[in-house]
């Protein structure tokens, strides 16, 4: 177990390096430095201050000696520039400062340390991830046990269009549609607010139960049909038929044989739903104003905050991978077969 | 509940039908079906695969799923009918007093539940006791089902444990509450020949020791011999013959049960003297059921007019017998004892020159240890250790062995899909044991051709029958254009005797047997001169493997090919080989002639494999071996001889040699070796385990 | 000009009864859901005809409530369509005229199905499709908006105004807004104006064309490319499944809104980075075909060597006219080969979606072949001593197929999904572009004020995937039948 761990977490460590490689080498293409230049600098600059504002503060070294920089296992540069100025990567006194030393940056967008600004906004994300979790997870469970216990009956049917419905609507419809419905005056149902920036520092039923509901629903679905496939999938299994057959009563069959393994598709299911979470995470929050993570990753990607953006990209990558090893892992633990095997 | 006393039958079912509804029509599964068991009483239900023996043991136990109801008649259990009883009423009968063991073993465990808290369920469902004596009570039940270690076994998950200690835990389950009746579906189908024999065993001294009556559902005559007091045949939905097993077994009264044991190959049969007889034409399907007589169309002693009248044929008595009846008309008229009309006779081929020669073969396999984990430890897997044989033209060499033997790798190394580790195998003084078959040419690999085993499996579910063969025609090079190899295909199609408009057929609709043929018609497209045949039969139903097996012999006469016959059921392999070689994880532990190797001496291997293969005749006498435990894992073998974790004999070699060494291979007379310690003294001791009773 | 009401004369007769029909059907579904859960189990009563007994009380009760208003709320429904059509212009409202818009495209579904029900049997697993409700429904709105695209993007029918038109006075202008005085054309803006006074019905109508275009024949690609390298992947296994495996879980690992923010840019697309993905990802099919006849026919040497040159020589001028683009780095052919151009902006959103979804088809396929490889056919095609590729591609994937069909149908309206965000971020096509993606976008910036610019693209979307979703259940239900 303890090498299994250690194995996906070497993977998982090779694959967020090369990922913030690939990040890193798209926000270093010429271009984008050229933009950076002129949005900082200004819109008018000749192609010769361009590159000599870049130079001067370390964009044109090559690609590897950047990132490597940037991780912070290559000696920050220090550059007497063609103004004369002397600039550092680092603060006086340390030479190496990447994202492994805790510096990642200056956001040019925000004027503030990214750092701290992912800090925050992640926290607000925080918030509203978990409530989504808190509707969806056990919403979706609920719905596929209750729609797969018994396959093809009216309960089934219902609740499986109702799934169906919901993983055919993508936030930035249902977001669209439940504003329209509870948020404007059209069709005299206005309980909520459309907007949820207030609920920023003061989340209430009123200004927060949109977004997490538009987020949750959309994963709902697909967590709900995944379970229900589970399900009946458990419930014609020849176990079942000898429990059934030794006299146990079918509450009991589906409370102590059925859910246990039922449920080990489905949380794998979830934990690989949480990345898909951060799509829906980046339009409600821009939908509904909600300036969290997601909302920042916008603001920082059409902006060309490239150190911001640098930032956003690690946090998110982790996030999928953290994800994806609790989703192994969880399974194996799940999963008797397994686990002593 | 409690439990009442009652000394009439146990179960009395009296004209059962049940019937399966889909969306376009009513498929009826089970018609007019009566029996009776007795209590204490076992009772055998024999049919080949689609015949509603299990749905009659479904509809015993009420659970016919959604599609499934029954439609008429009655089943009383203990004079209680079950088709009116209550959800509640049919809740506390399952499991107290009528339990099911089944087919598979490890579906019909849960996975995720510990099998002490799944065997304890059951008590403490019917009897309300507390779960410490309820796992007291497991710990008793599974000591009598014979497991080694039983506290440690309950603390486990089925998967921990082999395919014959799950089954042995699904035995326990069903003891748990003492019931009165006992339903097995094919309890031993998925279990290896040795196991199977030790499981029958259990099955029948707890069945004495608790009283438990039995319904015994199989399709294995020999087995049901084995474990009944009665037998029912049954064909097509409805019982065809029932009596008891001397007189259903000797005094048949139904043309189908007499069919049905000429086409299985009891000790006496022989290829060339007494040929097999096939049953004509196919099983029916539900909705396809003839008119009159369901057996008619495949009837000896069909008669137009009176067994395709439209009517059902009843059920009659007949005088004489203890409770025998027979579901025939002409059954008054037919004489029984006729004798079997002997098939062309033919001559045993002579076996030709060597073509195929095994050098010490040695096959082996890294594998990871743990296969989820990956990780560093590899550990070697010895598939074949040291095969050594010659085959000839024309010749039949048997390959016999349970599974992990080693004979599926064997295959796979000949065919050139391994490469072999050590060792030669030469063909026509070629070595091509170290050329993977991309590198042989095409003349090689048209010649040294594979038939599978599963029919459902060995054809393309989505090409059509005569392009799969038009396909093996064009990559071996045979024919000059198209018009040409299609005009082969159809000639192949005669060859094993399937209808030329088969070709555009998709294999889905065919039958298992059918699919079988065109596999042994693709096998031949390049003019096969070896072919490997993997347990070729063995899915199909018994009255469907003596047509498939004698074309097989048909083809293999004609063309003189070398028959390499891989298979686990040694009454087959009696029937049609010419040479026997038996292998055990991966060791050839014995080779000879059919005869040598079917008499003494026996390596004590084949000693037990040949007492435990059922026979369906009553004139045979068996010695009774059975084997202690399972086949060892092949990742994990024994140490010294392979044989010697389960071997009677072993106190017999003095300084525990078997558990050092790998004994030498010994050449016993002409052409027979065996790979043992005993000494010879020992051998020439043994028995002969099959005797025919003189009649 | 009068502005029309929703439903106009007929709305009066007809609205209240559909009002009632459909609150009876919301709360019988509702007490049928609850009464469920304490209805019995049900139990086998097994009549000597082989009938079921029909379950009475007040759950059978509902149930045929249920059923009886599901009946009436589509008999109404029909009732406003084809009244729609039939009625003169004005007579029957918004929903009644957008019913006369759509004339040709229920004479298509009328035709489709008569069609397809009348020789289902001869049909195959399409065929078969019509024997599920569920299938049925998914196949109708499906094909609902593929006809819709048909009919506006080929012939220029159903919409009212140009997409791009505005017409002053109408900005922001509620459903049923007539037009000024002395402007010509359709006196109507059926769902009324948006902000830059364009008329939304229309907008609606072409952006299905787009949708419709990109949407299947991203997919398409991205099956290419998931098969190419699921299938030696899951095949062969071992160090190449473990490369390509890793390759395809990076890519699954990327935050998609992330990846199309980094690549759907014009600052990236200066670079030349998507026409070098879109040089690579598109050269797939070529590979794929060449493969799939090449072990096929390899015995017969002169019939591979002319299939192959037509198949190649076809699908590799479309490859380069595809790739060579002028203002780009691959400007190679001469005008009069290069059969078309894209424009970069939409050829950046093709390439990055199908980048997208290429690894979860690989996935996909990839563990079809894991699981078909060990079958017994392959086997004897093995020993046959086929070449790898043909047993891949002929003994394979053609038995892979199944949930293959079933996954590319879900997998179109997934691709729908995105490219409507990529709308919603404005990422990729133009602006005025009237895809619903970026008409929900601007729409939704005067969301609280003005609802009716964003909730018809946003409704045109749902219909879209839901009928692709419902499709492939039906499907699926289908496929396992056999």
């Amino acid at each position: 177990m303890g090498l299994f761990i250690l194995r996906r977490l070497g993977v998982m460590i090779l694959t967020a390096l090369c990922l913030t490689f690939i990040v890193f080498w798209l926000t270093n293409l010429y271009p984008n430095l050229e933009k950076l230049a002129k949005t900082q600098g200004n819109f008018r600059m000749s192609d010769e201050a361009v590159t000599s504002y870049l130079t001067n503060r370390g964009y044109t070294q090559s690609l590897p000696v950047k990132y490597g920089q940037w991780l912070g296992v290559l000696p920050g540069w220090e550059i007497e520039g063609s103004d004369g100025e002397l600039r550092r990567r680092c603060e006086e006194g340390q030479n190496y400062c990447g994202v492994l030393q805790g510096y990642w940056g200056y956001s040019t967008v925000f004027k503030e340390d990214v750092s701290k600004i992912i800090a925050t906004r992640l926290a607000l994300t925080g918030k509203l991830m978990f409530w989504v979790l808190m509707v969806m997870v056990p919403g979706a469970l609920i719905i596929g046990i209750l729609a797969g216990m018994r396959e093809g009956s009216k309960l089934d049917r219902s609740l499986s269009t109702f799934s169906i419905m919901t993983t055919a609507t993508p936030e930035y419809v249902s977001g669209v549609v439940l504003i329209a419905v509870f948020a404007t005056p059209l069709f005299g149902m206005q309980y909520f607010k459309g907007t949820a920036t207030s609920a920023m520092d003061d989340a209430n039923f009123q200004n927060f139960f949109l977004p997490v509901i538009t987020i949750a629903l959309y994963g709902m679905g697909y967590i709900a049909r995944m379970t229900r496939a589970s399900m009946t999938e458990v419930m014609t299994a020849q176990y079942i038929r000898t429990a059934r057959l030794k006299g146990v009563k079918f509450r009991t069959i589906v409370i102590k044989h059925a859910l246990r393994n039922a449920l080990i598709a489905p949380f794998t299911v979830i934990m690989l739903q949480i990345p898909w979470l951060l799509n829906g995470v980046v339009i409600v929050e821009t939908l509904f104003n909600y300036k969290g993570f997601g909302w920042t990753l916008v603001q920082a990607a059409s902006n060309n905050d490239i150190e911001l953006l640098l930032g956003v990209s690690v946090v998110s990558v982790f996030v999928v991978l953290l994800t994806q090893l609790i989703s192994d892992i969880g399974y194996v633990f799940l999963n008797p077969r397994i686990r002593i095997s | 509940m409690e439990k009442q006393d009652y000394d009439g039958p146990i179960l009395e079912i009296d004209k059962l039908s049940i019937s399966f509804f889909t969306r376009l029509r009513e498929i009826p599964a089970v018609m007019d079906f009566s029996a009776t068991v007795m209590p204490g009483e076992a009772l055998g239900l024999v049919g080949e695969s689609g015949c509603g023996k299990s749905t009659v043991a479904l509809g015993v136990m009420q659970d016919l799923g959604v599609n499934g109801r029954i439609v008429g008649g009655s089943i009383k259990f203990k004079g209680r009918d079950l088709n009116t009883m209550s959800q509640d009423e049919l809740r506390d009968i399952r499991g107290s007093e009528i339990a099911m063991i089944y087919q598979e073993p490890m579906a019909s465990l849960n996975p995720a539940m510990k099998i002490g808290k799944q065997l304890a369920e059951v008590p403490m469902i019917h009897e309300g006791v507390s779960e410490d004596e309820a796992m007291k009570r497991a710990l008793e039940v599974v000591t009598d089902v014979k497991l080694p270690d039983p506290q440690r076994i309950l603390k486990s998950y089925p998967h921990q444990l082999s395919g014959g200690q799950q089954q042995r835990i699904v035995i326990a389950m069903a003891l748990m509450s003492k019931p009165s009746l006992l339903i097995l579906d094919e309890p031993t189908t998925a279990l290896d020949v040795t196991v199977e024999a030790a499981v029958v065993e259990l099955v029948k001294d707890l069945g004495k020791k608790y009283g438990t009556s039995m319904l015994f559902i199989s399709h294995n005559l020999g087995l049901v011999l084995e474990t009944c007091d009665r037998i029912c045949v049954m064909y097509s939905g409805e019982a065809v013959e029932r009596g008891s097993i001397e007189d259903v077994f000797d005094k048949m009264q139904h043309p189908y049960t007499q069919a049905l044991f000429r086409s299985i190959p009891l000790p006496g049969a022989d290829k060339n003297a007494r040929p097999l007889v096939a049953i004509p034409g196919n099983f029916p399907l539900p909705h396809e059921r003839p008119q009159g007589c369901n057996f008619g169309p495949r009837c000896d002693y069909f008669e137009e007019g009176r067994c395709d009248a439209d009517m059902s044929i009843p059920m009659e008595i007949i005088e004489g017998h203890d409770r025998h009846q027979s579901r025939c008309l002409k059954f008054k008229e037919i004489d029984w004892n006729a004798p079997i009309e002997v098939g062309e006779q033919k001559e045993k081929a002579a076996a030709g020159d060597v073509v195929l020669k095994m050098d010490n073969l040695k096959k082996y396999y890294e594998v990871a240890a743990n296969a989820l984990f990956g990780g560093g430890d590899k550990k070697v897997v010895k598939a074949n250790e040291t095969l050594s044989f010659e085959a000839r033209e024309s010749e039949t060499l048997a390959i016999v062995g349970e599974s992990g033997c080693g004979k599926s790798t064997f295959a796979k190394v000949l065919m050139g899909l391994e490469t072999a580790t050590d060792g030669q195998i030469i063909l026509d003084n070629r070595s091509i044991g170290d050329t993977p078959i991309e590198d042989r040419d095409t003349k090689t690999v048209a010649d040294v051709q594979m038939v599978f085993q599963n029919p459902f499996d060995t054809l393309n579910p989505s090409m059509t029958v005569g392009r799969q063969i038009i396909r093996a025609l064009e990559i071996f090079g045979v024919g000059d254009s198209d018009a040409d190899r299609k005009d082969r295909m159809l000639k192949l199609l005669d060859l094993v005797k399937l209808p030329r408009a088969f070709a555009d057929r998709m294999p889905r609709q065919l039958s298992g047997g059918q699919k079988q043929r065109v596999g042994i018609a693709r096998a031949f497209a390049g003019d096969a001169r070896i072919v490997v045949a993997d347990e070729p039969v063995s899915a199909l139903d018994v009255s469907v493997q003596a047509a498939v097996t004698d074309l097989l012999m048909e083809i293999q006469r004609e063309h003189k090919t070398t028959l390499l016959f891989i298979s686990h059921d040694l009454s087959i392999v009696r029937y049609l080989s010419d040479r026997v070689m038996v292998m055990y994880l991966g060791h050839v532990v014995e080779l000879g002639t059919t005869d040598q190797v079917f008499a003494p001496p026996y390596h004590p291997y084949t000693e037990a494999l040949l007492s435990a293969v059922p026979i369906a005749d009553t004139s045979v006498e068996k010695k009774h071996i059975v084997l202690e435990g399972d086949i060892p894992s092949a990742m994990n073998p024994p140490s010294g001889c392979p044989f010697q974790t389960r071997c009677r004999w072993k106190d017999k070699v003095a300084g525990g040699l078997c558990e050092k060494e790998v004994p030498a291979v010994r050449m016993m007379a002409d052409g027979h070796q065996i790979k043992c310690h005993l000494s010879d003294d020992a051998l020439a001791e043994m028995d002969q385990v099959i005797k025919i009773a003189a009649e | 000009m009068e502005p029309l009401t929703w439903t106009g004369n007929v709305g009066d007769f007809l609205n209240p009864i559909f009002w009632i029909a459909a609150v009876i059907l919301l709360v019988s579904v509702i007490a049928q859901i609850i009464l469920s859960f304490f209805a019995e189990e049900m139990t086998l009563q097994a009549n000597p005809d082989g009938t079921l007994m029909r379950r009475g009380g007040l759950f059978g009760l509902v149930e045929r409530l249920t059923k009886y208003s599901f009946f009436a709320v589509v008999l109404i429904v029909l009732a406003y369509i084809i009244l729609g059509v039939v009625l003169p212009y004005g007579s029957v409202g918004i929903v009644g005229n957008m019913a006369k818009q759509f004339t040709p495209v229920w004479l298509a579904l009328i035709a489709t199905f008569a069609l397809s029900i009348t020789f289902k049997r001869s049909l195959g697993l399409y065929g078969k499709l019509f024997d599920s409700t569920v299938g049925m429904i998914g196949f109708g709105l499906v094909m609902f908006w593929v006809f819709t695209a048909g009919f506006a993007g080929m012939f220029d029918m159903l919409a009212t105004h140009d997409p791009l038109q505005q017409i002053s006075g109408l900005k922001n202008k509620l459903p049923g807004v007539p037009l000024p005085e002395g402007v010509e054309g359709y006196p109507h803006y059926l769902l009324g104006g948006d902000n830059l006074a364009r008329d939304v019905f229309s907008r609606m109508v072409y952006g299905s064309v787009i949708v419709i275009a990109i949407a299947p024949l991203a997919t398409v690609f991205a099956f290419m490319v998931g098969i190419t390298l699921g299938l030696p992947a899951g095949y062969y296994g071992g160090r190449l499944d473990t490369i390509l495996s890793f390759l395809a879980n990076l890519i699954l690992a990327f935050p998609v809104i992330l990846l199309f923010y980094l690549l759907v840019t014009p600052e990236i697309v200066a670079t030349g980075i998507p026409t070098f993905m879109a040089t690579v990802l598109f050269i797939f099919p070529l590979v794929f075909f060449g493969v799939l006849i090449n072990s096929r026919y390899h015995t017969q040497p002169t019939q591979r060597t002319i299939m192959l040159a037509v198949v190649l020589g076809v699908l590799g001028l479309l490859y380069l006219s595809l790739i060579s683009q002028e203002g780009t780095v691959f400007n190679f052919m001469p005008a009069a080969l290069d059969l078309f151009d894209i424009s970069s902006g939409i050829l950046v959103v093709f390439v990055s979606v199908v980048f997208v979804n290429s690894p979860t088809v690989f996935r996909i396929v990839r563990g079809l072949a894991l699981d078909l490889r060990t079958r017994d056919y392959v086997a004897a095609a093995q020993t046959r001593g086929e070449s790898s590729w043909y047993v891949m591609l002929w003994e394979i994937l053609p038995n892979a197929r199944g949930p293959l069909i079933v996954d590319f149908c879900l997998r179109i309206g997934y691709t729908t999904i995105l490219l409507g965000t990529l709308g919603f971020f404005g990422l990729g096509l133009p602006p005025e572009s009237p895809d619903w993606g970026s008409t929900i976008n601007e729409g939704r910036k005067l969301l609280l004020i003005f609802v009716h610019p964003a909730l018809p693209p946003a409704l045109a979307l749902l219909s879209l995937v839901l009928g692709l979703n419902l499709l492939a259940d039906g499907l699926r239900e289908e496929s396992l039948k056999d």
